[in-house]
């Protein structure tokens, strides 16, 4: 039997989409924690932690939508129409946060404008991501090869719970972050904020968690049939550990450690995502397999990801390493 | 009008605009990346300051023109599947694996790099940071490569077959789908406009300082380089873009009918209209002002060779004439102008007087924002005049639409139409204020500011004129 590369190319995929979530998650939660951070230098600090970083981080989103349109095109043709609000408030919230690290440094008498745009900006791509994920649990109507449902479908409830549930889970990273790379004020600040955010976020995912298997009769089944009991049992419990690994971790002191313990939370939340919606692109109405591609378009382009991608994992690391270490506050006169 | 022509409609316009706006950040960025490796280079080579004064001033610059085009690219990723979610289904397996490509080829090395380039020349060395200088614009000239092969492809669509699902499927080898019949002299029109674009504003940037009596060294050296650009490309583009011209004749027949506004064919050489205002319903070039058989010795190097009228093609074939009339000859005109501007500077080194010959200045000025513009009606020229296909003779546009009403594209419209004048706007407004100043020597650097950072040293020359530039970049001091 050869090898299944619809199967191979939806793995690719989530990869790319927790690549994206986890990378731009944390310059997206700076922005939403930023209006709470002093003006002056910790703003500064704090923008400087990620300003050589998010274009990369970013560049993970165009690698999703182009994985998605090149391996499965027809998904891609249903989901970006259905929700078609949420995706136009993403890109334009990108457009001011991407900007605002330019433009703050360029004109200091409206920099409070652009903090404003760059606080605003990720909460709204933040919030349409989190909206666009709960559009799509909780489905999307397809007619044929198209959407068939109305401009207002992603507007539920569930969707904005799983959008407020993303702000969270994106602040908590940010302020693990600036944990991470800053010291003195701002690192005692965003320790504040990650313990009010960490218990938030368990709160979130609990609510999530507990809403979406009644959503789609699939879920359920999934979690509450044998063998799903096998893992929905086992699987609070791990999230609860990691949790309880991650608070303990705020008051250590090694401050790389809290985010690599939300990390491990993100990662659970992926794993439970992947084992609701497998082996579907489209939650409950189109499988991987019936929206793939032609084995041609696959095979070219998994030749150049097995080249490229860790080539660029690797540059990453190095661009990484080259900013690595606390952002020097002796810098700043 | 019915609802769905109305859906299209705007869709289209919100398409035209959007991807107009972007184009012209990278129209800008492709030469300017290389035009940053150039500087660096030489100053690696000679060592001096005036190479790195040049080098730090325009890099300024581009952080912000990379980053507007950064924002405003990711639009266009989303963009197909949004509006055009059939064409994404139908074209998906042939455009998809090429804009991934693009992304992985290109977008990462140029977002992996910039920031190196940007903040990292303390932290990695001379060498180093000029690797990373070289591999941002590499990344912007790959990028270039892979999105106009596919644009190239919905204009030559070759190695296609339909598949059960009616999509446009590979049925040959991806190198002849890479490289489709136009592409190749797309790619090479497309990034000479692009470094023509550059010079003619560095050139412009020069001219301007020296119309103010700022004739620093760096004023200097810019300027002159400008114009061996302008000099050297300018020529050079208008043989290539001839040789696409003829490229396009032979394969979208239709759109040169347009651009030449022959209506009827001419079996006995077809003349070249310098004047006229096409009526698509009427059929009919008004006020034409011709010169007889020139357009046939131009296409076909034959003043008497059969040229064929848009009457030969079936009206619903049939590009706007009226518009792709205009943009072309807009897009040549300032070619022309160009060519002018460098020949002028030739004879201006020659009398030696390439820094004081005023006239010059101000034409080298006047000329400084013409390349966005010849690009932009360039583009018009080659979309526009392909329509209605979105893949040529394969996929109308009006076919291609996503299921979306019209209010609410027209809402989304609305909203990219203010945020892009609003925010563009401010940022090329930042850019103009950077050009008003002069390079200087002891030129300020983002990495004089603190070890790490994204934005670069608000140099107090600008918002505070004549105080001393300081490289300090807290809230305080800003404010």
């Amino acid at each position: 039997m050869s090898l299944d590369l619809t199967i191979v190319w939806a793995l690719l995929l989530a990869f790319f989409v927790a690549m994206y979530v986890v990378m731009d998650g944390f310059d997206l939660g700076i922005g939403i924690l930023f209006p709470r951070l002093p003006v002056g230098k910790e703003r500064d600090m704090a923008m400087n932690s990620i300003a050589p970083v998010w274009d990369g981080n970013e560049t993970w989103l165009i690698l999703g939508g182009n994985a998605l349109i090149a391996a499965f095109p027809v998904a891609y043709a249903i989901i970006l129409p259905a929700l078609y609000a949420p995706v136009i408030a993403m890109l334009l919230g990108l457009i001011f946060r991407g900007v605002a690290f330019e433009f703050r440094w360029r004109d200091p008498g409206h920099r409070r404008w652009w903090d404003a745009g760059f606080f605003l900006g990720s909460l709204t791509a933040t919030f349409a991501q989190g909206i666009t994920l709960g559009a799509l649990l909780q489905g999307i109507t397809v007619e044929g090869r198209a959407y068939g449902g109305g401009w207002w479908d992603w507007l539920s409830p569930f969707s904005l719970l799983v959008g407020a549930s993303l702000a969270v889970g994106y602040s908590l990273l940010g302020a693990c972050w600036l944990i991470w790379k800053t010291e003195g004020d701002l690192n005692a600040r965003a320790r504040r904020y990650a313990r009010i955010l960490l218990p938030a976020l368990l709160v979130a995912i609990g609510l999530v968690s507990l809403a979406t298997p009644f959503l789609e009769a699939k879920y359920h089944e999934r979690w509450f049939v044998w063998p799903g009991l096998l893992l929905a049992v086992p699987m609070p419990l791990i999230v609860a550990l990691v949790a309880y690994g991650g608070w303990r971790s705020l008051a250590g002191k090694r401050d790389f450690a809290p985010f690599f313990w939300v990390l491990g939370l993100f990662g659970l939340s992926l794993v439970g995502l992947a084992v609701s919606i497998w082996p579907d692109v489209i939650p409950g109405r189109l499988s991987i397999w019936d929206a793939a591609s032609p084995r041609s378009s696959q095979l070219f382009m998994l030749v150049g990801s097995a080249v490229l991608v860790p080539l660029i994992l690797a540059y990453t690391a190095w661009s990484y390493w080259v900013f690595r270490g606390k952002v020097g506050e002796e810098s700043y006169h | 009008m019915t609802d769905a022509e109305t859906a299209l409609l705007l869709a289209r316009i919100q398409f035209a605009f959007t991807i107009s706006f972007h184009f012209i950040f990278p129209a800008f960025s492709i030469g300017l990346a290389s035009y940053l490796a150039v500087l660096e280079a030489l100053w690696l080579k000679t060592g001096k300051d005036l190479y790195l004064n040049l080098f730090r001033y325009w890099l300024k610059i581009f952080a912000i023109a990379f980053a507007m085009g950064v924002v405003s690219g990711i639009v266009m990723t989303y963009q197909f599947g949004t509006n055009w979610s059939v064409f994404s289904d139908r074209a998906g397996p042939i455009i998809g694996p090429l804009m991934a490509y693009e992304v992985l080829t290109a977008f990462f090395l140029e977002a992996g790099f910039l920031g190196v380039m940007l903040f990292g020349l303390e932290r990695v060395g001379k060498k180093l940071h000029f690797v990373a200088t070289c591999m941002v614009a590499v990344g912007t000239a790959i990028s270039a490569f892979w999105i106009l092969s596919v644009n190239s492809w919905m204009h030559t669509p070759v190695g296609w077959a339909l598949n059960d699902k009616n999509q446009f499927v590979p049925a040959a080898p991806w190198i002849e789908i890479i490289f489709n019949p136009s592409f190749p002299f797309r790619l090479v029109h497309t990034v000479i406009a692009a470094y023509l674009t550059t010079a003619l504003v560095v050139g412009g940037v020069g001219a301007w300082h020296l119309l103010k009596r700022r004739d620093t060294p760096e004023v200097r050296k810019m300027f002159s380089m400008a114009m061996w650009m302008a000099a050297l490309v300018a020529p050079l583009q208008i043989v290539v873009g001839d040789l696409h011209g003829l490229n396009t004749l032979e394969h979208q027949p239709a759109k040169v009918m347009a651009m030449e506004g022959h209506y009827e064919s001419h079996p006995n050489g077809a003349p070249l209209a310098l004047f006229g205002i096409p009526d698509d319903d009427e059929e009919h070039l008004k006020y034409a002002l011709e010169i007889p058989n020139l357009s046939s010795l131009i296409l076909k190097h034959d003043a008497n060779a059969p040229l064929a009228g848009l009457k030969t093609i079936p009206k619903d074939e049939r590009p706007p004439a009226e518009i792709v009339f205009w943009s072309f000859r807009v897009m040549v005109g300032l070619g022309l102008l160009m060519l002018g501007l460098g020949l002028w500077s030739l004879l201006a080194r020659l009398r030696k007087r390439l820094y004081d010959w005023t006239w010059l200045h101000r034409a080298a000025l006047l000329m400084g924002p013409s390349g966005f513009v010849a690009v932009i009606a360039g583009w018009i020229t080659t979309e526009v005049g392909r329509q209605p296909w979105v893949i040529y003779g394969l996929l109308r546009t009006a076919d291609a639409r996503a299921p979306i009403d019209a209010p609410a594209v027209a809402m989304s419209l609305l909203v990219f139409v203010i945020v892009y004048f609003v925010v563009f706007g401010i940022g090329v407004w930042y850019i103009l204020r950077l050009m008003g100043e002069p390079p200087h020597a002891g030129e300020t650097a983002p990495a004089h500011a603190p070890i790490r950072t994204a934005g670069i040293t608000p140099s107090r020359s600008i918002s505070r004129r004549g105080a001393d530039p300081r490289p300090d970049r807290t809230e305080e001091a800003g404010e």
